[in-house]
């Protein structure tokens, strides 16, 4: 237990006192401010109810793209995984997305769809479905077909097959696609607002770059680790323990 | 009952099954015997329905159990699950009672990777017959055991036989078990395998 928390409050303490050391060899609040020199602008910022808003819109594009994502990766994963003639009619597709920049996939559906949400939510989207696929393409080929034979011939139903033959066989290899997808995710939304949208962390770090404003690129950034980190504590981990469970137990 | 008449298998040019005609009743157990390779697993495949791609036909009833050469087990839910998933209609009372008759009553909520292999068969075993199968498929599933455990298995799957009365039709390579469980021994040989005699001896 002790190891569980202490371990990443360690390690964490160990980046801000690197920040520290660094901030004051730079000795330019204007370059790298002390991270305490944060901690009133960062409040001002949530009491003015703009820091939650921004965070509250990035946040949303985020769970979008993720989930979608995460769907048509899944879907896609497993077809291309499951039926060999289709992965090879898909393959130099999911080459070509896969190495397309996230910049110009990013610019091209602005210019198609238009400076909106939409535009904005599928250009992450499409960034991040070829990566899915091919961590759950790797799953879904190491399938047990024994394991198949056995839910054949005693007729378990097709979600019944889905739920409990088919999906703890992809565990691990969703756990990673989310886990990488998460992270990816959010720093392409990132830029998308930046480039394109009004509002969202992206938008508060293209204003403060222009204004060179350091410390309040660093306040929006940060906020948005630390709702990650959340994520990854509160959510992804907890998930994961409990679908390792038979492994350990 | 069920009526197995396949004409030929195989494997893209390669001839694995010849003519392969016989019949199980209920209550009647047929072993199939054969060394190692020459198309046992294939035949039952093909029986169970796993494999349609061959000439011929297969009569079989609608609720069928198979044990496998290994458990093949759900290793991520519970014991009791791994009954309870596979037959939606067993209650869970009656799961437990199944559990209960194949010995390990008390293993419901470990995970299967917490038994023994020998407890593991006995999973695997009383998954098979909670379904109260009328066609038993069993490949080799004493495999790999050690003779005392083996035995122990033999006994059990004898007495649970003896109970539902299936039609069962279990392949191996051991003439003593093929003799201790069946009613009717065929034999499989040669390239492609035909059996032999063809209809079978009684015992």
């Amino acid at each position: 237990m002790l190891g569980r928390l202490a371990v990443p409050a360690i390690s964490l303490s160990g980046l801000l006192l690197l920040w520290i050391i660094a901030a004051a060899l730079t000795a330019d609040p204007q370059i790298l401010p002390q991270p305490f020199a944060l901690v009133g602008p960062w409040l001002a910022e949530i009491r003015s109810g703009a820091l939650p808003h921004h965070l509250g819109q990035t946040l949303v594009r985020v769970i979008w793209a993720f989930c979608l994502a995460m769907s048509l990766g899944l879907i896609l994963g497993l077809l291309m995984g499951r039926f060999e003639r289709l992965n090879r009619w898909l393959d130099p597709w999911l080459v070509v997305f896969l190495n397309l920049p996230a910049l110009v996939l990013i610019v091209l559906c602005y210019l198609w769809i238009g400076l909106n949400e939409t535009a904005a939510i599928v250009a992450v989207t499409l960034n991040k479905v070829p990566n899915v696929t091919v961590t759950i393409r790797e799953g879904a080929r190491a399938l047990s077909a024994d394991l198949d034979a056995m839910a054949r011939v005693y007729r378990m139903s097709g979600w019944a097959r889905l739920r409990h033959v088919l999906l703890p066989q992809l565990a691990p290899f969703v756990a990673a696609a989310a886990r990488g997808g998460v992270a990816v995710i959010w720093k392409i939304v990132l830029v998308v607002e930046f480039l394109g949208r009004s509002n969202g962390i992206g938008f508060k770090i293209h204003l403060y770059f222009q204004l060179f404003d350091v410390g309040m690129v660093l306040i929006y950034a940060l906020s948005f680790i630390v709702v990650m980190l959340a994520v990854e504590w509160l959510i992804l981990q907890p998930w994961e323990r409990r679908a390792r469970r038979w492994r350990t137990a | 009952m069920i009526r197995v008449d396949i004409r030929a298998k195989s494997f893209g040019d390669t001839p694995v099954l010849g003519p392969v005609a016989f019949e199980v009743a209920k209550g009647e157990t047929v072993a199939i015997l054969g060394p190692s390779g020459i198309g046992k697993t294939t035949l039952l495949r093909i029986v169970a329905g796993l494999d349609d791609r061959f000439e011929g036909t297969v009569e079989r009833p609608g609720r069928i159990a198979m044990v496998f050469q290994e458990p093949t087990l759900l290793p991520w839910r519970s014991v009791l699950q791994n009954l309870t998933l596979v037959h939606p209609g067993l209650t869970r009372r009656a799961a437990r009672d199944m559990l209960a008759r194949v010995g390990i009553g008390d293993k419901a909520h470990a995970f299967p990777g917490q038994l023994s292999l020998g407890q593991q068969r006995r999973l695997a075993l009383a998954r098979a017959f909670a379904g109260h199968p009328e066609l038993l498929i069993m490949d080799e599933p004493f495999v790999s055991l050690d003779p005392a455990t083996a035995e122990t298995m033999l006994a059990l799957t004898e007495r649970l036989i003896a109970e539902e009365r299936p039609a069962t039709l279990f392949v191996t390579h051991s003439r003593a078990e093929a003799e201790r469980l069946g009613t009717r021994i065929l034999d499989l040989a040669g390239r492609p395998a035909i059996l032999s005699p063809a209809q079978g001896q009684d015992i």
